[in-house]
């Protein structure tokens, strides 16, 4: 019972961890303004420095509890509780700390803590490098981190050139500086970096698959691997199921394994058909029923006395004059 | 005073569906009252028809949409919009499934698993009015999810249309039930049209008898290999094995049952009456509908024919004992068990002793996993 017990916490702390970490590993670092003169304010009207984190999974995010800091040294320190101690914790408590699937939220390094949850405890200097990191809420593990270079300009800011996207391929193009000079590097304070106005795959369908032949050849050869790969799969099942029944027909009829009888003395696979003519047999001969439903019974039926059930205590007295 | 009653009743008059009915609503209440004749009177999946023809008659009740009333589907917060949100947000099909799953003995399909083929062929259907319907002009999204009705699965279409094209899903829905109402009619022709007397008078042999731990591997080897290929139909085949599996392991009656009986019995009238409701006459009364109609028609005529072509030409590899009667190629489509029941009565014609649905059921169940196969293909490409 206790091994049963165990086995089920194990089982749940498991699923509980992967499931903690699954979705924080979607929270991203997504664009970083280090000096805002003429750019967003603030709930206090005030400009500061900001950093905007972008939850890239399809389900909603808890962030309260991890960690945001612009110090580096806490790579320094071991210990969990001293790390924790220099970075900025995001406040249990505050609804709007659940981030929506693949939406933002915006923190302001303004070292005002006081002014409310998105206000954190440092800010951000401008002309040196600064590096950014999200923590998890063990303190350790960090989600993201990103190092802004001392080179981007007042009122520009370092953004994902798609959000919550690593570019694999060419990670010198997964970040890049965003100054509203054109239509393509416009500051996108929580709001996508780059807005979709069509579905990418429609219109490369509609434009490169006019006549919809690539689809149906594409469709319908995955349909057929799926059931190709279930129909062998359920064909060597089948194969082993036939194997051991025949092993067992042999065994009960001769007393002996399939692999000692002669090739003229192994059993035939029974037909459904067979096994309900047997079945058939053996419900007349022995009589059986499958339902008893409509069998007529003589049983007692004792009802135990309960005041919840009796209907003295349901019943209103007659008031008392 | 007088002035006072005048202007009230004028404005309660105003209200009234008299006021503000239109000839789109009486067409609409119509077709309702059509499907319900249809249902009661010719017995045509009355459980599917009713509801619908219902939720057609409450849905096109004309009344004054710009009063604040919160009473129409689509009105946010309305009782009818909240019953709707299965619908629309799609999680009223992956429960039928679980009944399907729950429901339907896999035998004949682990016995003969070559009839898997013929449940994949018949989604050509699908992908067939997907064409056609690229070329009426729809857009590929839109395409794809008019397309589906050929798999012959209401859930199914419900499904992927909530997804791809949520402004057709009521055209979509209740064209994929008519069709799937009208199947003794548009199989039958198809099949006797495509097959030689010769052909329909194959006999197939008996299946084998499948054991408990066949019964028992199949979900579960089902799912891991449908879904690690087509990991987007995973709402709709997650909940079909998973129904199944409940129904064979032996150890969960209960479950099994309220999965097949009450809980089946429940979200079909509300998809039912939802969907059928969802038709408002402005929404519904449009030349896409007819179109869609018309598509879903057609690629009911595929899917049926491919179904029977493909046995013709698998026949030509297999030997003289074991060659497929075509009849049962129609049974692709997964309208379970219809269309198993159309080849049975049509073996019948031509031979009293040739009982095929058996054989039948094998691609029937094998269509039900193919569509929900192509319909997690195209949510993957298009979605």
């Amino acid at each position: 019972m206790k091994k049963k017990l165990f086995t089920l916490l194990l089982l749940v702390a498991a699923c509980a961890t992967v499931a903690s970490a699954q979705g924080r590993r979607g929270l991203r670092i997504n664009e970083i303004m280090v000096q805002n003169d003429s750019s967003v304010v603030d709930d206090y009207g005030c400009r500061s420095a900001w950093v905007e984190l972008f939850n890239s999974t399809y389900a909603p995010l808890e962030i309260s509890s991890v960690y945001i800091t612009n110090n580096k040294d806490v790579l320094n320190v071991s210990d969990p509780q001293e790390r924790k101690a220099m970075m900025y914790a995001v406040p249990l408590g505050d609804v709007n700390t659940r981030i929506p699937k693949r939406q933002h939220v915006i923190f302001w390094a303004d070292n005002q803590p006081t002014r409310g949850t998105f206000h954190m405890n440092f800010d951000i200097k401008a002309g040196q490098d600064n590096w950014i990191a999200v923590f998890d809420a063990n303190g350790l593990d960090i989600i993201d981190s990103i190092t802004v270079p001392a080179t981007v300009p007042a009122n520009a800011t370092y953004a994902r050139a798609f959000d919550g996207i690593d570019n694999e391929e060419n990670p010198d193009q997964t970040w890049e500086i965003r100054d509203n000079s054109t239509e393509s590097s416009y500051i996108t304070p929580s709001s996508n970096n780059v807005i979709k106005d069509t579905n990418s795959k429609v219109e490369q369908f509609a434009t490169q698959d006019k006549n919809g032949f690539a689809m149906t050849i594409m469709a319908m050869c995955i349909v057929f691997s799926a059931l190709l790969l279930l129909c062998i799969c359920f064909y060597i099942i089948s194969k082993i199921g036939e194997r051991v029944s025949k092993h067992n027909k042999a065994k009960s009829q001769h007393g002996a394994p399939l692999r000692d009888l002669p090739k003229d003395q192994h059993p035939d696979h029974d037909s459904g058909e067979e096994i309900a003519a047997i079945v058939m047999a053996l419900h007349e001969h022995l009589d059986t029923h499958d339902r008893e439903n409509t069998v007529l019974t003589i049983n007692k039926v004792k009802r135990a006395y309960s005041p919840w059930s009796s209907k003295i205590y349901g019943l209103r007295e007659t008031p008392r004059r | 005073m007088g002035e006072f009653f005048m202007s009230n009743l004028e404005q309660f008059w105003h209200l009234t569906g008299f006021y503000n009915a239109t000839w789109e609503h009486f067409v609409m209440l119509a077709v309702g009252l059509f499907f319900i004749w249809l249902a009661i009177k010719k017995d045509f999946e009355p459980m599917l028809l009713v509801p619908i023809g219902f939720g057609m008659l409450i849905g096109n009740i004309p009344f004054n949409a710009t009063a604040g009333l919160e009473i129409g589907i689509y009105e946010e917060g309305s009782v009818l919009n909240i019953l709707y949100n299965g619908v629309s947000a799609g999680w009223y099909p992956p429960l039928i499934f679980l009944g399907i799953g729950a429901m339907t003995d896999f035998s004949a399909l682990i016995a003969n698993p070559k009839l898997m083929l013929i449940g994949a062929a018949a989604q050509f259907g699908i992908f067939g009015a997907y064409m056609v319907a690229l070329l009426l002009g729809f857009a590929p999204d839109q395409a794809g999810a008019i397309a589906i009705i050929g798999g012959a699965d209401g859930p199914t279409a419900i499904f992927l249309s909530s997804k791809l094209a949520p402004n057709l899903m009521g055209a979509i829905a209740v064209s994929a039930y008519s069709y799937m109402a009208l199947v003794p009619v548009i199989q039958p022709p198809l099949m006797r049209l495509f097959t030689t007397k010769k052909e329909r008078l194959i006999k197939m042999k008996p299946a084998r008898a499948v054991s408990q731990n066949e019964k028992i591997i199949f979900p579960i080897v089902g799912l891991l290999l449908t879904c690690f290929v087509v990991p987007s139909g995973l709402p709709l085949l997650g909940m079909l094995f998973f129904g199944n599996l409940l129904r064979e392991c032996g150890v969960c009656n209960r479950l099994a049952k309220t999965a097949s009986n009450a809980l089946t019995d429940i979200v079909t009238i509300l998809l039912g009456m939802t969907v059928g409701a969802s038709t408002q006459a402005s929404q519904f009364l449009t030349a896409q509908t007819i179109g869609i109609f018309a598509l879903g028609f057609m690629a009911f005529i595929i899917a049926s024919s491919s179904g029977v072509l493909f046995v013709k030409l698998f026949n030509l590899f297999l030997p003289k004992e074991k060659k497929i009667n075509p009849l049962i190629g129609n049974a692709g489509v997964s309208a379970v068990p219809m269309s198993a029941r159309i080849s049975n009565n049509l073996g019948l014609e031509y031979d009293p002793s040739n009982y095929l649905l058996m054989h039948a059921m094998g691609p029937n169940v094998a269509g039900v996993i193919g569509s929900a196969v192509a319909a997690g293909v195209l949510l993957g490409f298009l979605a």
